[in-house]
């Protein structure tokens, strides 16, 4: 009886890690490419840059918080087919010099982001949605439901705060230092958003994007009109 | 116990020097974006802008500038002097030591005072 119950125990137990074994494997995979592929380049463990120096170092946007910041299902599209989401890199400085009409992105010096496969990249992402250290702030925003059209959207963004001067709203418009924003409803979570706006040095205290001290129905209004941007088909890449 | 103070003393003060940078260095990262490597107000941001960022090289127009002026601009955006919204408010950015400081570079930059 005693050696029925140990065979039939060893054979749950056998059972048990195959269930368990692709759940591991996949886990581990997508940490060992991000330590393997993405460290050089990303900062995966915090905390954000406290320096200028620091600044100036950096090679690709910080991941630490990457669980907050983005959605899943556009960082497993972006890694099989990475494009460019900073027109001049990180840190821009790095990127730029003095041309004839002023100064110019120093295209030479930017470099493709790499591509995974469509397996890496889903467990690469799987990795990244864990890092959440800052759910603290992303808890203190509420989305509003509702919408805004493109015109009242863009007139608030462009004329009212400005934000154009360093981000692109779509391809062929816009400043150059900043992210482009016209993928940024599908690549970043709304309350992601709203927060950076609302206090951009909350998350990197160095940043070079200022705090326009955006009012709340301002902020509400830039989290729709970046969805309705990013659901533009000239922008919906 | 004097000597633990003397360390406390030390470690803040360690800290504060870190926390404050150069003029130049924030020049450097926060307004060349838009003032240009050159500070001539040609930064890779300007394209599409309605209005083009202040030549900070023009000592005409900056040596009509008091100090206090560019303090409050730089601090409280182009819109606290009735002038562009582009240009953003940096005081969430910088201290006001650190604004005093890019005060005092500009008019390297433009190489003129106040009513010179």
């Amino acid at each position: 009886m005693d050696m029925l119950i140990n065979k039939m125990a060893s054979h749950i137990f056998f059972a048990s890690s195959l269930m368990v074994l692709p759940l591991t494997a996949s886990a581990a995979d997508g940490m060992a490419i991000l330590n393997k592929q993405c460290i050089s380049c990303h900062n995966l463990s915090g905390p954000a840059a406290q320096t200028l120096k620091e600044i100036w170092a950096k090679k690709g946007p910080d991941l630490f918080y990457a669980g907050n910041k983005y959605r899943q299902e556009w960082l497993v599209s972006w890694l099989q087919k990475p494009q460019r989401i900073r027109p001049a890199g990180e840190f821009y400085g790095n990127h730029i010099k003095t041309g004839p009409k002023g100064d110019e992105i120093d295209a030479a010096t930017l470099k493709d982001h790499v591509a995974l496969s469509a397996a890496d990249a889903e467990a690469v992402a799987a990795e990244l949605m864990k890092l959440k250290p800052h759910d603290d702030l992303i808890a203190k925003e509420k989305i509003e439901s509702g919408t805004i059209s493109k015109d009242m959207g863009e007139m608030n963004f462009d004329k009212f705060w400005g934000c154009m001067a360093c981000h692109l709203i779509e391809p062929g418009y816009g400043g150059f230092s900043g992210p482009e924003l016209y993928t940024a409803g599908k690549r970043l979570q709304p309350e992601f958003i709203a927060s950076f706006i609302r206090n951009p040095q909350a998350w990197e205290p160095k940043t070079w994007m200022p705090n326009k001290e955006v009012s709340e129905g301002g902020i509400q209004k830039m989290v729709k009109y970046l969805e309705v941007l990013s659901k533009e088909s000239v922008n919906g890449k | 116990m004097v000597n633990k103070l003397l360390f406390a003393v030390f470690l803040v003060c360690a800290v504060q020097a870190q926390a404050q940078e150069t003029a130049a260095d924030n020049y450097k990262t926060y307004c060349v974006q838009c003032h240009g490597l050159e500070g001539n107000g040609k930064g890779i941001n300007i394209r599409d802008m309605s209005t083009s960022p202040r030549d900070h090289t023009d000592a005409k127009a900056m040596s009509a500038r008091s100090d206090d002026h560019l303090f409050k601009v730089i601090k409280e955006g182009g819109a606290s002097i009735n002038k562009s919204i582009l240009m953003p408010s940096w005081g969430g950015t910088f201290s006001d030591e650190e604004i005093k400081d890019l005060v005092q570079y500009l008019r390297t930059l433009c190489k003129c005072k106040y009513g010179s």
